[in-house]
């Protein structure tokens, strides 16, 4: 103790003698999944060996709700202890006026990123946040459970309920008494708009609410798709899976009990670790598509991104952390150990990338292809819309009321919501 | 029957009040009053006139200073549609607020009621002389001490569906059928976030309880003994009105909490609607929506709300603070 005050002490003078001269004192704030922290805080040890900065991790709860209020609060309150903000790729739009433009301080870098990823971050022409990664969920399934069954990979939802049910049925025969079919993020929260996004849209629904701002969550389709996910709760998922963050789920996966697993590309490293029951025994697929008409395997856009507060004392340090951060080297390290998606397009065809997640290499067409939340047609209004959403799905999934009759009141709420104009 | 023999001291008492000492007395006390009246005011006077004053405008989190008034706006707003139909809007005819108050009122109720009984038997047991009653009385304030977040997640991991404890338990030794999702279901939400708080403020309540209990002269058991009380006769005539005021305080100390419980049901279900309150909505609207003006309009209703309460079960209650309603 004595002597960390003593350091920390010496420290403290040091960057007050110093510290107009060069290394800055910057703090990161970021909610992580799995080893998400201590992956950050060794890219961090690097930054700090190369620019004589410190940093500080402040850690948050990895729900993105979470985060999101308390960063809201934060900023609007014009915080300068944090000067560099992990950020959701939906957060654009509602944060953008307190973040600095990055646009002038990164112009020799966005060429190296895809340029859609780069528009997603970009409001009326200001690049608000770099890319860190991106993310497009996959359907990850048991190699080994489907070879002893002799099943393909499901294609479609209704032949993955046909043949998780099977399995399921059969492990538990066999004496596997814990063994589940399927296992989603099912809790009421971002998550869950996320994975009834993907269900409304490989179901040719709509995307709740489309690019123009018109509403269009109330359509058979739509309400069918949501229909057959509330029949996987009791069935084929546990009913705990109502209550399931991408954590809670990748728990019952990682401990062997499910056959499927819907989840980000973050689960792969881990669930290849050695800590890990699934190890070398399952592998990633497209998530299945629907049967309506327009039905398409659809994945949910995700993706973090480092900004810079506008309120930070020493914005050149943190824009040179923000850079570091986005750069092909720290992007690298991410998708070798962390399995989390580049944003840079060379990185896809880098040699020990695909040694250690051969899966990335069908996966750039996958979430350029993605479903995007609808953040930007509404603006400010998007927590309230997802909020909704997830309301209406979370209700369906645990018996309370049918699609269609969710679906219909959703619209009433969101049109009262949209009043003239989003 | 003392009253009227005591009532003509009284007055002859009062203009010696105005002494030289005692008036010394009450300025002296004045000022050692002003800095926590100032610390209050700067704290919790501020802020509330804040949040009142916020809730009469549109503010949001992005522009709080370029707010506008808008009257009751938030409270309540109607238009006559063009077929004479009548929409009432805000929050006094938001089925979602209305829900949260009857949520928040059913979880303060139920709650305070378990614990004040649990609370009392507590006390009782550790009222008693047994050996090693000092341990057993700081063992049973852990909960209490344990940080409510921190022991909301070990909950939340010992209620979990798959790996959770007490589905193991359960199943084990027969009492569940099959593994409960404690948390998620509806049902059973309310339940949960019940046993949590019961578990965690029932130290409490005994604490303060059991403070009472030690003011009860010994001498009235004695005498009770000596004329052949049954003990649940001597608990109910001579212990429970004994610690009746202390009781009431811890209670009503309990009421005001539980009446804005946020950190327990954030962590536990943060948004199932079976368990949502004035202050996990109140806060939803704040910070994750765009509505801090009515996110404003619930926490002002909430200090209505439990003002209202306070003053209700003071009036009803006869509750007096100053220790004397034997």
């Amino acid at each position: 103790m004595k002597i960390n005050k003593l350091l920390v002490g010496l420290l403290t003078s040091v960057t007050l003698v110093v510290g107009s001269a060069q290394a800055a004192e910057l703090s990161i704030v970021s909610g992580d999944t799995g080893n998400g922290l201590a992956f950050l805080r060794s890219q961090l040890d690097k930054f700090e060996a190369d620019t004589g900065h410190t940093v500080t991790v402040v850690p948050m709860p990895s729900s993105t709700s979470d985060q999101f209020g308390q960063y809201r609060l934060w900023l609007a309150a014009g915080n300068t202890d944090i000067d560099v903000y992990q950020t959701d790729v939906i957060w654009a739009p509602q944060l953008a006026d307190q973040f600095l433009d990055l646009t002038e301080a990164a112009k020799d870098v966005v060429g190296d990123h895809f340029p859609s990823i780069i528009e997603s971050q970009t409001v009326d022409g200001k690049l608000v946040a770099l890319p860190a990664f991106t993310d497009a969920p996959a359907l990850f399934y048991r190699t080994d459970l489907l070879e002893k069954y002799s099943k393909p990979v499901p294609t479609t939802w209704a032949e993955m309920e046909a043949t998780a049910k099977e399995i399921m049925d059969a492990e538990r025969a066999a004496g596997n008494s814990e063994m589940w079919g399927f296992v989603f993020q099912g809790n009421a929260y971002e998550g869950l708009t996320c994975d009834a996004l993907e269900w409304v849209m490989s179901n040719g629904g709509g995307q709740i609410i489309e690019a123009d701002g018109t509403i269009s969550i109330n359509n058979e389709q739509a309400a069918a798709a949501i229909d057959r996910a509330a029949g996987w709760i009791g069935t084929i998922s546990p009913e705990g899976n109502l209550a399931y963050q991408e954590e809670e789920s990748r728990g019952v996966w990682q401990l062997g009990n499910a056959v499927f697993h819907r989840n980000w590309p973050y689960a792969y490293a881990l669930g290849n670790g050695d800590d890990s029951a699934v190890k070398g025994k399952f592998d990633v697929a497209p998530l299945p598509a629907g049967d309506g008409e327009g039905a398409r395997s659809a994945a949910t856009l995700g993706g973090w991104n480092v900004a810079v507060s506008k309120y930070t004392p020493d914005p050149e340090a943190a824009i040179e952390l923000a850079l570091f951060l986005s750069s092909t080297e720290v992007q690298k390290e991410r998708a070798i150990n962390q399995s989390n998606l580049p944003t840079i397009e060379s990185l896809y065809d880098d040699a020990d990338v695909l040694a250690a997640s051969p899966f990335m290499a069908n996966w750039k067409e996958i979430f350029q292809n993605a479903v995007p939340r609808p953040s930007a047609p509404t603006k400010v209004k998007y927590n309230e819309v997802s909020s909704m959403f997830w309301s209406a799905v979370h209700n369906t999934l645990s018996g309370n009321g049918t699609a269609a009759e969710n679906l219909e009141l959703l619209e009433a709420d969101l049109a009262d919501l949209k009043g003239d104009a989003w | 029957m003392t009253t009227e023999t005591l009532a003509p001291p009284i007055t002859v008492t009062a203009p010696k009040i105005k002494s030289e000492l005692m008036q010394q007395r009450v300025r002296a006390a004045r000022w050692f009053l002003v800095p926590m009246l100032l610390a209050l005011a700067v704290v919790a006077g501020w802020p509330l006139l804040r949040s009142i004053y916020f809730s009469f405008t549109d503010a949001s989190l992005n522009d709080l200073y370029g707010a506008e008034w808008v009257g009751f706006g938030n409270y309540l707003r109607w238009q006559t549609l063009d077929s004479g139909v009548v929409r009432y809007r805000g929050l006094l005819a938001d089925p979602a607020w209305w829900n949260a108050v009857w949520n928040t009122l059913r979880f303060a109720f139920v709650s305070v009621s378990f614990e004040a009984v649990l609370g009392m038997i507590v006390a009782l047991v550790l009222n008693a002389e047994f050996k090693g009653r000092g341990i057993v009385r700081a063992a049973i304030l852990i909960p209490w001490a344990i940080p409510t977040i921190v022991s909301a997640k070990m909950w939340s991991w010992m209620l979990n569906d798959q790996f959770g404890i007490i589905n193991d338990l359960g199943m084990k030794l027969g009492l569940l059928s099959q593994k409960v999702a404690w948390t998620a279901t509806p049902e059973t939400a309310m339940t949960a976030v019940l046993i949590v708080d019961i578990w965690k403020t029932t130290p409490f309540m005994a604490l303060l309880i059991l403070a009472g209990l030690q003011m009860v002269p010994k001498d009235i058991y004695e005498a009770a003994e000596l004329d052949g009380v049954h003990p649940v006769k001597q608990f109910f005539r001579i212990t429970l009105p004994l610690v009746r005021p202390a009781l009431m305080v811890a209670i009503i100390f309990r009421l005001l909490d539980a009446l804005r419980i946020f950190d327990l049901i954030y962590v536990l279900t943060p948004n199932s609607v079976a368990t949502k309150t004035m202050s996990v909505l109140a806060r939803e609207n704040l910070f994750d929506f765009d509505n801090f003006a009515y996110g404003s309009a619930m926490s002002t209703m909430l200090f209505l709300i439990i003002a209202l309460m306070t003053i209700l079960y003071i009036w009803l209650g006869k509750v007096r603070f100053d220790g004397g309603d034997r």
